[in-house]
Order: C-alpha cells, then structure tokens, then sequence
C-alpha cells in the first residue's frame, strides 16, 4: 500500500508512549467489523484508534488499529488471531502516519 | 439438481453425519421444517429453545462431535442465547441454526426480528448471516469445521426464511467439514517440557477439559503412571483419570479436597494440559501453586498467559504433546512426594458427612452410584448438589459427567440428560438437581416422557437457592434475601401430571431400596429428596482468596504445615 502524502498543515499526531499499530487482513463481510470492535469492549483491551478500508477486489479489508504496546498487547493479538475472519495480523511500523492523517480530518 | 435453501440444509447437515437435532419451528424457520419431512434426521421437539439448546450440548458433550439445535427469529434466537453461551465456555462443539425473518425485511424491526448475528457475536466462536441459497453450500461445512477444530465451540447459523425457500440448482454438493489439523508440534518445547518434569521433586498435572475434548485421557494416565506424578482435575477434567486411582487427586479449588489445594501449595512443577485457570479452581491466581514452575500445553494460544504466565507454554493438541512428551519422561517412583501425597490424604481428607444415608446429600449421591456401577451418565445442574456430586460420585471415564462448568447455568441438567441419553441409548443417565435449577427447565419433562428417554432424575430438595443461602450465611453476615422458596411446589405431583414416574423419597420406609426399585425401571423418573435445608458444600474458599484459605465445616483448614 502506498504511504500517503504528509499534509504539511495537519496538527502532530499524538500517542500515548509506547503506541503501536497493527495491521490486519480480514474477510470483507457486513458483520467483521463487529467482531472485531466487539472484541475490545469485550476483553477490556485499550484500542485507541481505528481505521478500516476495503483493499484490492474488494473480497479482503485491512483494519489498522492503533492500540498501546503494554502487557496486554500480546494477548490482544492472540485473540485477534482467533477470529475466523482475520486472515493475517503484523505490526505496522509506519501506521501511525495513518493515524495522524486521519487527525487531520477527525482532530 | 435442484435444491430450495432448506433441503440443502438438511442434505449437508446429513452428510456431517447429523442424525438427530433438536428445536422448535416457528414462522421463520417453517421451511426448513418443511423440508424435514422428506429427510432421515430425526427432530426432537423441545419445550423451550434453551431446553433444545442443552439437548444438542448432551449429545455433544457425550460424543464429542458437533450436535445441531434449531429455533426461529426473534425469541427463538434470544432464547438459545444461554446455551450457546454455555458451549462457548465450556468448549462445546454446538451448531445452532436460526430463522430469520426476509433478507428484504432485515433492519425493519419486522414481527420477530432480532439481530441474531450481533446478539451471537460475543457467545461463539464463529456466527454467519446467510446472504443467499448458494452460500450455504459454503457456510454449512465451514460451520462445522470452525465448531470442531482446535479449541471446540459454538457456531450460529443464521438463515433468512427467503433464503430457505430460494431455489438454486446444486451440480456438485461440497466435502462435509472436518476439523483442521492440530498445530504442528514444537520438539525444542516439548524437550522442555520432559526435562523440566524430569527434574521436578514435587510435580503434579492439572488436568482440564481439554484433555478430555483431545481423547488424550489414556495418554495422560501413562504419563502420570510413568513418572508417579499425582492428577488433580477440574470440574470438567473429572473421569479423566478414574476415581481411586491411586495418583488420582480429585478436583482443585473452591471446592476441591483438602489435601489436594494443600498438596499444589507445595507442587514446584505443574503441568497443566488444556485447562484456562479459571477462578474457581485457582482461587487467588496470583497465589495458586505459589512454588510451582508452570508448564501449560493448550490448543488455544490466546490461554497460555492469559491467567498465570507459565515457564513453558506449548500450542498443540495435549493428545500429540503428550504422545510426544511420553518416551522423553524418565520412570520415576517418586516415594517422598507420593509419602507426602498420603500424609494430607489422611491429614486433610475431604469430610463426607452422611455418606452412608440417602436421605443426606452425600450418601444420596454414593447410594445412586452403588446402584448403577460404573455404567450411567452424569448430569448435574448448578449449585450444591453439583458439588456434592463432583466431589463425591466415583467417576471412571471421560465424558462421564456432564455439567456446566464455566457459565454454570442453572436449568442445564435436565435437557442436557436428555440429549445424552438420545446420543448413548441403553445407557442410563442420572441427572442430578436442585429444586431451584429443575423449574429452570423443567418443561423438558414434556420431551422426556414424549422421547421416552431412560433419564432418571435425583432433585435434591432444600427449599433455597443452596448455594446462593450458603454465600449469604458465610459472606453475608447470614442476611438472607431471596434464597429461600417459600411456596414449595410437590415436585412428585408435577412429574406424574407430566407423565414421569415419581416419588418422594422422604415418604419411604427404605430409602436405598426405594430408589434402587424406581430407578431400575427404564423410562423417565423423579426421586424428589428432601435435604437439610442448611447443608453447606465444604470445604469452600471464599471467592477471591487463595486455595488455602478453606473454610471447613465453618472453620478455616489450617494452612499447609
């Protein structure tokens, strides 16, 4: 995917110490986004930001997810990885451009 | 071949090998009854969608394969919830298949809809809203392959009544789903995991479902036999390892003997196989097994760490670890530690007052299991009676018992019986209960009688919610509030206006002989049992406090020495 350009005037992007972002594959279906969003709320996993678009034919969608790197991360993947609808699941150690784009529109 | 989206249903549910399914029609799912008619799966007609919903969960529990219930939209759906949720704590591989109403009516708020995949999201391993015929083709054998691989568990199936009747031409039916191939083994860890059990002075194995869910039961007791390593279990690990054998502990936690939550106070290795440490059997985690290193073998990932961090943690199927672990564990006779073994069993054995009298909860329970031998099915509800009977009926093999172990739903023991009997015919199944879980279910009577089912059902009687009057009584400063019934229905009466044989056994003149004579007729029956209304479960560990902190008898059990 390729990186979108920085907006010179979009305010810095704020994270708390320690932030990553993961990045993952899913099926493209009505009710994935409620699995995974459920799962947060669910098992009290602290996710900060979300960002989900349809990628290639339209059959997979990449989820970026910007959650904070303590001792609960490790768990929060594994249960992730349980998703039937979650294909693949790595860090992405560029994404938090992502985020800060997206607080140009939404901060 | 053409086919209308609910003969495809029946046709690939036939093909996973379904022959019985338990639901209830209704006007979303009615062509899907329709089409029954014309297929060779037998439909058991519940009372209630929860009672259809532990019957499926008795069928699984007793074969270990995915069993298949059916509700419609709406109420259907959310009546099914508690037993979908039971199966997914439990880890039951359970297929629930829902009505729904119109594709063209989703999100109208249309007669009896819900939204059942929303609703399912958080109580299944996986759910799937059916979007057309031509899907199914797809979903029905991946529904079957997500409930029965790794870590078992509960699919929804949800199927808009237009999808049912849609007719689509079928040239190639797919393969039925099957479980995936366990994870692939990692030697360097199972290396590990022998040495540390190898070096270990004081080991014990906590076992847990998983072990059963993996047929791994045989494989476990070689390798406790090989290295003299002592087995304590939980709730739902108990007949893994039969009753009396000599390294068998019994069950751990708030609950468990004595001598069994002293014995882990002094483990330095434990080797849990496909358990999640749950609460009830850890009691404080951070304090439970305070000197062990723990090794932990799960199918699922996401439990090893989640609880207690282990010093070793194996991804794989307990089946194939411990067949891997096996030759790599050295004999051992261990004489000190089984000394010491022997020392708290006869220092802080496990109190069984009553033992010998029916009328009293314990001897009731023995007295049941001396009538039947090794030979029945367990079910039990939840509360004290499901105590007593984890802790004193001599289980001898796995899937012996039935129970709601993680949700510990009440109302789950009757249908439940029923399902098991359905899926083991000719063996007679005992489902134990309390007067407050029975009239959680006790609309499956009605299914027990129509289904003339051999379950035999012992209610053990106080008036109260037992455990919920003990809790108050320990923890509550014996403020009482709302644990205690104070209209009394004459269960006898209402088993015999259902069609069930039944009597009250305080009536009788020999209670042993009695019971021994109602329960050796085939069919359904009800042994009412009136109990001391303040009977308490002993020992038990409050809730949040470690294992050690047992109360006794209203004491508190010293401490290991």
């Amino acid at each position: 995917m390729p990186t979108p350009p920085r907006d010179p005037d979009a305010p810095p992007f704020r994270s708390a110490d320690g932030a990553v972002v993961l990045r993952l594959a899913v099926r493209n279906h009505p009710g994935v986004l409620s699995h995974v969003s459920g799962l947060f709320a669910r098992r009290a996993f602290n996710v900060d930001g979300v960002l989900c678009l349809p990628v290639g034919d339209g059959a997979r969608s990449a989820i970026l997810l910007l959650v904070r790197a303590d001792d609960r991360l490790e768990q929060l993947v594994r249960q992730l990885a349980k998703l039937e609808d979650v294909l693949e699941i790595r860090r992405e150690p560029d994404g938090q451009r992502a985020f800060a784009a997206a607080t140009a529109w939404l901060g | 071949m053409n086919s209308t989206g609910a003969s495809l249903i029946l046709t690939l549910l036939e093909r996973q090998g379904i022959d019985t399914v338990a639901g209830i029609p209704g006007g979303a799912n009615l062509p899907l009854y329709d089409a029954l008619g014309s297929s060779r799966i037998r439909h058991v007609l519940a009372r209630h969608e929860q009672g259809a919903g532990f019957i499926a969960q008795g069928m699984a529990r007793v074969t270990g394969r995915p069993a298949v219930c059916f509700g419609t939209s709406g109420p259907g759906a959310t009546n099914l919830l508690t037993a979908i949720a039971d199966a997914k704590l439990d880890s039951i591989p359970l297929v629930a298949i829902t009505g729904q109403v119109p594709r063209a009516l989703i999100g109208s708020d249309a007669f009896q809809e819900i939204d059942t995949y929303g609703l399912t999201v958080p109580i299944t391993k996986h759910n799937y809203l059916v979007r057309s015929a031509a899907e199914l083709l797809e979903v029905i054998p991946d529904a079957f392959r997500v409930a029965s691989s790794g870590r078992p568990g509960p699919v929804v199936i949800d199927v808009p009544k237009d999808v049912q009747t849609e007719t689509i031409e079928v040239t190639r039916l797919p393969e039925p789903g099957r479980p995936d191939a366990a994870p692939p083994l990692e030697h360097d860890d199972v290396r590990r995991a022998a040495r540390l059990l190898n070096e270990a002075r004081r080991p014990v194995l906590l076992v847990g479902a998983g072990v059963i869910a993996s047929g791994a039961s045989a494989r476990m007791v070689e390798l406790a036999e090989r290295a003299s390593i002592p087995v304590a279990t939980t709730l739902l690990g108990l007949g893994a390892i039969r009753d009396g054998h000599p390294l068998s502990l019994g069950m751990v936690g708030m609950h468990g003997a004595p001598y069994v939550n002293l014995l882990l106070e002094e483990c330095d290795v434990l080797l849990g196989l496909g358990v999640r440490f749950d609460d009830r059997a850890t009691g404080k985690a951070s304090e439970f097994c305070p000197r062990a290193r723990i090794v932990h073998v799960d199918v699922d990932a996401s439990e090893i760490g989640k609880i207690k961090t282990p010093v070793l943690g194996l991804r794989a199927d307990v089946g194939d670890a411990l067949a891997a672990l096996l030759p790599l564990v050295e004999r051992d006779e261990r004489r000190a530690w089984r000394a010491r073994l022997a020392e708290l069993r006869a220092s802080s054995p496990l109190a069984m007052p009553g033992a010998d009298d029916p009328l009293q909860p314990y001897g009731l329970v023995r007295c049941a299991a001396e009538i039947f031998g090794d030979e029945p099915i367990v079910t039990t509800d939840v509360g004290q009676h499901q105590m007593w009977v984890a802790q004193a009926y001599p289980f001898r093999r796995p899937r012996q018992l039935l129970t709601s172990g993680g949700l510990g739903t009440m109302g789950f023991g009757l249908p439940a019986a029923i399902g098991a009997a359905l899926a083991a015919p000719g063996t007679p199944v005992l489902c134990f209960t309390g007067d407050g879980s029975l009239l959680m279910n006790l609309q499956e009577l009605a299914t027990a009688v129509e289904e003339r089912v051999d379950v035999k059902v012992i209610l053990l009687n106080n008036g109260h919610l037992g455990l919920v009057r003990q809790q108050q009584q320990l923890f509550y400063g014996a403020r009482y509030q709302a644990s205690r019934f104070h209209a009394e229905p004459d269960f006898a009466a209402i088993a015999r206006a259902f069609g069930v044989r039944a009597c009250s056994l305080g009536e009788a003149a020999d209670p042993r002989a009695t019971l021994a004579r109602l329960l050796a007729e085939p069919g359904p029956c009800l042994v009412d049992v009136p109990i001391g209304r303040e009977e308490n479960v002993y020992p038990m560990v409050p809730p949040g406090a470690p294992n050690r902190d047992m109360i006794e008898g209203g004491r508190r059990a010293d401490a290991a020495a």
